[in-house]
């Protein structure tokens, strides 16, 4: 593989919350237009991982870390737009959380936020990214009513469209499918293996089988440590260290 | 097997809901008795005196011969410090509550929350007499008055009083909104401002207008403070710098010198339901406004 594939380079990430310490030396690439899964049990620091890629610790002013983060060669905690990267690394949260709006408003808020004024841009924008989320058809004659009347999967796919109006590079997910319902969680990965290329995403999971049927490779994170890092297959057919086994099989976590 | 008895068990949750039952009881019956009460000593005076020539008569003259009961220029002295004291206070005490619940951090926040707490915590009296012996002249020399006694310095003074009211409870309200809304703003790359303003701040508004409703309620019902500082000249003013009387105050200060059942005794009484009416009229106000926006 080339360089120019790898859209993150992690080195040496280290990152603690006062005197905890939730993620350590972590070093790793994220391929352009891969699906990377992670997973782990609780308190093995996936979700500080993720929320180091779009720099959302930065709200918690215990957070401190040391190491670099790279996304396209730049080093994002450099001195950057943070509003310009969140822009750019979308992220799904594990519950909906749907802004107390109408579903327009909410699928517009990023552009609005963006300062785009042109309606008719914004139109288009919303029903796209709307579509891209498998939610358009579901919605499309109740544009107006409020978010929170829809149910928690449409809610959640609301959610991923809001992010993709924005046109990011990068999605972050973090166990977006932890609440949700089959047929939903069926949806939400049928969208993300079809914008497979176009997005880079991880995906921070729960759920094994959902890493084994979306990721094209999958990470194994214990106790802030990344224990192994594989194509998936691998991953959950032979890997090769005993605790990712222990884990997939269900001996722990 | 399964016939009820009466265990001891059962008997005491049919007393204990039986006191709760009188208890609720009680405090309806309570209030019900007061407003009676003021209701039949109030409306004596509409005998005397018409209830046209009552709100709108703009001579307040209840001692001399013939008796004036015009109350005007007590309600617009009331209007005109209460709206003084609600464009001083609203802004910046929402503008607090926003500044504690979604900006500072830590150590300030906890500083800030204690002071006004304690500022709630001061009697009015105590306020009033500081704004006497401060205040007062200070307006005067500021705005070179006769007198520092204005409804200029009453609405100033008020409102500090509403403040607290306002930013504790329009702090919980932004405290109440779920902190995810703001992050799912901050993550579509929103700035903090943009959030606070666009997705907390409604998700809050009906909270924060009960804050502001409440603490217009304070000022209207506020009385001591109010009468230190005013300078309780029943007129109708032409500006803020002129010495007002409002509706409490005149209860206040009047009260002790009627004679138990005459025009003058029940004309006050008669201010007290206009002053009821009104409250009554914010709250009603407040309440739908809460309930307009949970819809």
């Amino acid at each position: 593989m080339v360089d120019s594939c790898i859209k993150i380079t992690i080195v040496d990430l280290s990152a603690s919350y006062g005197a905890v310490c939730a993620l350590k030396s972590l070093s790793l690439d994220v391929r352009e237009g891969e699906i990377l899964s992670v997973i782990g049990p609780s308190n093995s620091g996936k979700t500080t991982f993720l929320r180091c890629l779009n720099r959302f610790n930065d709200t918690n002013p215990h957070f401190s870390h040391r190491g670099m983060v790279t996304i396209n060669g730049i080093d994002i905690y450099g001195n950057i737009d943070v509003e310009m990267l969140r822009k750019k690394v979308g992220m799904v949260f594990a519950l909906p959380t749907v802004l107390p709006m109408s579903v327009w408003e909410n699928a517009a808020y990023g552009l609005r936020r963006h300062g785009i004024r042109d309606e008719r841009m914004i139109a288009l924008s919303v029903e796209n990214s709307l579509r891209a989320a498998y939610l358009w058809d579901e919605v499309k004659d109740r544009l107006e009513a409020a978010a929170l009347n829809l149910s928690g999967g449409q809610q959640q796919r609301l959610c991923l469209a809001r992010t993709l109006a924005v046109e990011p590079d990068i999605i972050l997910y973090d166990e977006p499918c932890s609440g949700l319902d089959p047929i939903s969680t069926a949806k939400i990965e049928e969208a993300m293996i079809h914008f497979k290329d176009k997005y880079t995403q991880i995906l921070v999971t729960n759920n094994t089988k959902q890493a084994a049927r979306v990721g094209n490779r999958t990470a194994f994170f214990l106790m802030g440590q990344m224990v192994e890092l594989d194509a998936t297959n691998k991953i959950f057919t032979s890997p090769s260290d005993q605790r990712t086994e222990d884990y997939i099989s269900g001996r722990f976590g | 097997m399964l016939e009820r008895h009466w265990t001891w068990h059962r008997v005491k949750e049919f007393l204990i809901e039986k006191c709760i039952y009188l208890s609720g009881v009680t405090s309806i019956v309570i209030v019900a008795l007061i407003f009676i009460f003021l209701a039949k000593e109030g409306f004596a005076l509409f005998k005397t005196v018409g209830v046209g020539e009552f709100l709108l008569g703009i001579k307040w003259y209840p001692i001399s011969h013939p008796a004036q009961f015009g109350i005007l220029p007590l309600i617009i002295g009331s209007l005109v410090v209460t709206i003084g004291a609600t464009l001083i206070a609203v802004p910046i005490g929402v503008a607090s509550a926003v500044y504690i619940s979604e900006v500072a951090s830590g150590k300030i926040k906890e500083v800030l929350k204690s002071g006004i707490e304690v500022l709630a915590a001061i009697p009015s009296v105590v306020l009033g007499f500081i704004g006497m012996m401060t205040l007062v002249p200070w307006v005067k020399a500021v705005f070179n008055l006769p007198t520092g006694l204005t409804a200029f310095s009453g609405a100033l003074m008020l409102g500090f009083m509403a403040m607290p009211t306002i930013v504790s409870i329009a702090e919980d309200a932004l405290n109440a909104v779920p902190k995810r809304y703001k992050e799912a703003a901050l993550a579509l790359g929103a700035t903090r401002w943009q959030a606070i303003w666009r997705v907390v701040f409604p998700a809050a508004s009906s909270g924060i207008v009960a804050a502001v409703m409440l603490g217009i309620g304070r000022v209207i019902g506020e009385t001591m403070a109010v009468m230190m500082i005013t300078g309780n000249a029943a007129r109708i003013p032409t500006t803020i710098f002129e010495p007002v009387r409002t509706l409490t105050a005149t209860i206040a200060a009047e009260m002790g010198e009627t004679v138990r059942g005459s025009d003058h005794y029940s004309a006050l009484f008669a201010i007290g339901i206009v002053l009821f009416i009104i409250t009554f009229m914010i709250n009603l106000i407040a309440d739908i406004a809460v309930h307009h926006k949970a819809k």
